[in-house]
């Protein structure tokens, strides 16, 4: 076994050798150290009077020791042990006093830091005083190195009460970002919403209290707790979000429940026709918008499953609701409600004319769900833009609008170059010889 | 030896050669036949420093994949475990390390790529498996060669802890890699830099070698400038879409999209970037959100939309914030924050929108671009100069004093830095020789600014040549992506 410094470590920190650790709070070291001086004290009086009974003799553990034992080296003290655990501190007690200073006697926070930046052994546990522990603390701030940093604050967290950290912390943000950063990688949530609290930085404590809901998988627990999130202290803009997000859940949690019993039930057409392909539960806004656009659109606005109910109640854009109902409705080849949309009748006060869509991008949506030409054609025709129009209604194959426009603009090179793209003996071919035939228009070509 | 590196006037394989250097000793520590477990991310850069034939030489027999379970057998006295130090890792190793047969059981070892970390040490001891490891070390790869004159540092969250988090560590990390560089290359002996964490560096640095002052480094030096540049002084350049051949490769990797739209995004840009209506709500995001393009796509729009406008006006802010959270879910509020924290995504504040001044003085928006046939650097973004490149480019000739007032209105300082050399080491330099700057993205650089530093090494006018250095390399995505706040999902 080839040894390194990571050895080093290791062997002083493995749960192997129990006996010492560094992080070990019974501070084992301290009663080595101790029982040592009470060694060296007594050998120089056992040398002196070799038969005395009274001196008590103590062994490394620091009990007294039943038999008088010979002063000697330290060597005969070491192999008189029983306690195994004890035992390793023996190869390096037989190093000569001289190299004791590397082991056991007093490092300075400077030192310390040193020693933890070159993996060489350390002690925390020296540091007893709070003043001595923030000397360190910021040593180990001061060489920036982020793991000697981490491993003080880890004994800081361990050796202080929260309230004293807290407010340690507060004044020096270097270890603070570490320290947060820390307790983020640990998920220590409770522990890091408390720190945020101390600091006042009651925005990221919300946020981060937020944050949690997704790791809550059951709707009902996720939606009560979404509810408790509502009075923390988030900005007024993330409140709002906050409070919608949960009037979302609990609405979503009351329509599957309906809707899952009417499917289950077999007596709801749409429902048979249109078999849900998923549960709503958690999808955003605008996908449960679609979803009763699709499933619940003849609803009033009584029902929380009704359209205009959630159109209202989430403040949903007149565009954003627009382009949905019209893509649910069209998915439905539903093409007298995709009218409707553009009537002036329509409650929501949509003329033909304006619409909130450009019609280009209506013609789009209508296209995307396979609307027959005869739709597509008719909002073709409302493209104010003459290029755009032309070149929609060629990609489009509606013959007519081309036809009309070519015949308005009177060129007859087009319309004839037109007439190959139609269908041989169509009534779009008639049309157009028709027109190309009719000597009472002045063509400019 | 790696022919690609040593093209340049630097010769990058010196680096890599000290790199596959420490890589032999360590596997020579864990003497034996041996198998590695690989950290599947590593695989890359590794890949830049040491092909399998080095790691055959050193005994190694089998590589495998770091998962969970039970290690597949192998014949070997050693497993060496090849990672980055990750937590949740750590749990794949310590499930690793219980299930080994006792009866056959081989000597386990951890190589932490770039360093180590108390933390994954410490929930390595936390799970009972800390003690059972023979060698853990680290393997600090801090800069990476990619190319004759690029280096990265791969460090995929170095944007987020610096800017977000306000975690400078991987500014420590960066003036770690930069002395090791040093080392190799000789002193810089003038520094350049704009920006908070340049200004930092460059402090952390010249701290550095105080501390190991008395070790005169007698190489001669490659590099006469060093430039640190903050990423959030340009905040604009990640955001646009690339147009050179490896960025665009870079970008549209996966996407199926029409080329329809993705000239109607570039168009969208454009207007952007040379200002047109970027106080509105912009009617093609508008479209791309009710269609549910990708988050990505529409959180770069609008964060182009708020850098070239300097902020959005709270109505307009509102707005966009809205339709993203009613259309892809609530919890994306958690990204929209950190989008502000950062800058990218904000509402103005009362202070003027500097953008147009800027613009105009360093002359980015050139509308003659010439793609096939390019006189300077705004071809990578058809006609648009990444700001960045522009400041690197002024610096050189006719330098930052011209330009003070410009600089002021970029965040952070700027600053000038001179290290002393020892006695002789001063270049003279020769007739037409070119100086050599290395320029350094603190916080992620992207291939088309590559590009455009490339293009100012090849004018035959420039006297200057160029290698790049950064945290990471990114692209608009993979950027957006870092800022996001939740990772553990698949988001659209």
């Amino acid at each position: 076994m080839m040894k390194s410094k990571a050895d080093e470590e290791d062997y002083w920190n493995s749960s192997k050798f129990k006996a010492f650790t560094f992080d070990d709070e019974d501070d084992e070291f301290t009663r080595l150290k101790e029982s040592k001086q009470a060694v060296n004290s007594i050998r120089s009086l056992v040398e002196e009077e070799d038969d005395e009974d009274d001196v008590e003799k103590v062994s490394w553990s620091g009990e007294p020791i039943g038999s008088k034992a010979k002063a000697g080296g330290f060597q005969s003290f070491s192999e008189s042990l029983s306690d195994s655990s004890v035992r390793h501190y023996a190869p390096e007690l037989r190093k000569p006093k001289s190299e004791y200073k590397d082991y056991i006697s007093d490092w300075s926070p400077e030192e310390t830091v040193q020693r933890m930046q070159q993996g060489k052994v350390f002690s925390l546990e020296k540091f007893r005083s709070l003043q001595d522990k923030l000397l360190l603390l910021d040593q180990a701030v001061r060489v920036h190195d982020g793991n000697v940093i981490t491993a003080v604050l880890i004994y800081l967290k361990k050796s202080l009460s929260k309230e004293v950290l807290f407010r340690e912390l507060e004044s020096r943000q270097t270890a603070l970002r570490h320290f947060i950063h820390y307790l983020t990688e640990t998920k220590e949530q409770r522990l890091l919403m408390e720190l945020f609290r101390a600091l006042g930085r009651t925005e990221d404590m919300a946020l981060l209290q937020y944050k949690e809901h997704l790791s809550i998988t059951d709707e009902n627990k996720r939606r009560d707790f979404l509810k408790s999130c509502i009075s923390l202290p988030f900005s007024p803009e993330d409140a709002v979000h906050v409070q919608d997000h949960f009037t979302l859940l609990e609405r979503q949690i009351i329509i599957e429940a309906t809707d899952g019993q009417a499917e289950s039930g077999g007596k709801v057409e749409i429902f048979q026709k249109f078999p849900r392909r998923a549960s709503i539960l958690n999808m955003p806004l605008i996908t449960t918008l679609y979803y009763c656009c699709f499933y619940h659109y003849s609803e009033t606005e009584g029902t929380y499953s009704s359209p205009a109910n959630i159109r209202q109640t989430f403040r949903i854009a007149e565009k954003q609701f627009f382009v949905t109902a019209l893509a649910a409705r069209a998915k439905l080849k539903a093409w007298l409600d995709v009218d409707s949309l553009f009537s002036s009748r329509n409650w929501l006060g949509f003329s033909r004319r304006k619409s909130p869509l450009s019609f280009h991008r209506v013609v789009d949506v209508l296209q995307k769900n396979n609307a027959p030409v005869q739709v597509l054609q008719q909002y073709v025709g409302l493209v104010d833009d003459a290029e755009l129009k032309i070149s929609l209604a060629q990609k489009h194959k509606c013959h007519d609008i081309v036809i009309n426009t070519y015949r308005d603009l009177k060129d007859r090179q087009l319309l004839l170059g037109y007439r190959g793209k139609v269908g041989r003996g169509s009534a779009e071919e008639r049309k157009i010889d028709e027109l190309l035939s009719n000597s009472q228009i002045r063509w400019k070509n | 030896m790696a022919a690609h590196l040593s093209y340049g006037r630097v010769n990058l394989n010196i680096l890599r050669e000290a790199a596959r250097k420490e890589l032999r000793e360590f596997l020579d520590k864990c003497a034996g036949s041996k198998a590695i477990v690989w950290d599947e991310y590593l695989t890359g850069p590794f890949g830049l420093i040491a092909q399998y034939s080095l790691l055959k030489e050193h005994e190694v027999e089998k590589m495998f994949t770091l998962k969970g379970g039970r290690l597949p057998p192998a014949d070997v006295k050693n497993i060496i475990f090849f990672v980055r130090p990750r937590l949740e890792l750590m749990d794949i190793i310590a499930e690793n390390v219980f299930s080994e047969d006792k009866m056959h059981s081989r000597d386990f070892h951890i190589l932490f790529v770039p360093r180590r970390s108390m933390l994954c040490e410490q929930r390595l001891k936390e799970q009972g498996v800390l003690g059972s490891f023979t060698n853990i070390d680290e393997y600090i790869l801090d800069l990476i060669p990619y190319d004759g004159d690029l280096l990265s540092m791969e460090s995929e969250s170095a944007f987020r802890e610096c800017y977000l988090e306000n975690d400078q560590t991987s500014l420590y990390h960066t003036a770690k890699g930069l002395m090791t560089l040093q080392a190799l290359y000789g002193t810089i002996p003038q520094i350049y830099g704009k920006g908070e964490c340049a200004r930092h560096v460059a402090n952390m640095m010249l701290r550095m070698k105080r501390e190991f002052a008395g070790s005169q480094n007698q190489i001669l030096p490659v590099f006469d400038t060093l430039l640190l540049l903050d990423r959030n002084v340009d905040l604009l350049t990640p955001l646009a879409t690339q147009l050179t051949y490896e960025g665009l490769i870079d970008e549209i990797y996966g996407i199926t999209n029409a080329s329809e739209t993705f000239f109607d995004n570039l168009t969208v840009e454009q207007e952007f970037m040379t200002g047109v209506d970027t106080d509105k709500v912009n009617t093609y995001i508008e479209d791309c959100i009710a269609q549910k393009d990708p988050l990505i796509k529409i959180l770069r729009l609008v964060c182009m939309q708020s850098v070239c406008n300097n902020g959005l006006k709270q109505k307009v802010l509102d707005y966009y914030k809205r339709e993203i959270l009613q259309t892809y879910g609530y919890e994306h509020m958690l990204t929209l924050n950190n989008l502000e924290k950062t800058g990218l995504l904000k509402p103005q504040t009362s202070s003027r929108n500097n953008y147009p001044t800027i613009r105009k003085t360093l002359k980015l928006w050139m509308e003659d671009a010439n793609e096939q046939n390019p006189n300077d650097i705004s071809y990578v973004y058809s006609g648009y100069a990444p700001l960045s490149i522009r400041l690197t480019q002024v610096l050189a000739r006719p330098g930052w004093r011209s330009i003070e007032e410009v600089l002021k209105m970029l965040p952070g300082p700027h600053f000038e830095e001179r290290q002393q050399l020892p006695a002789g080491l001063h270049k003279k330099r020769q007739q037409g020789e070119n100086r050599t700057t290395l320029v350094f993205f603190l916080g992620g650089v992207t291939y088309a600014e590559i590009a455009a530093l490339r293009f100012l090494s090849q004018m035959e006018d420039s006297g200057m040549e160029y290698i790049i250095a950064t945290t990471k390399l990114i692209n608009g995505t993979s950027w957006i992506k870092s800022l996001m706040d939740r990772p553990e999902s698949q988001t659209p």
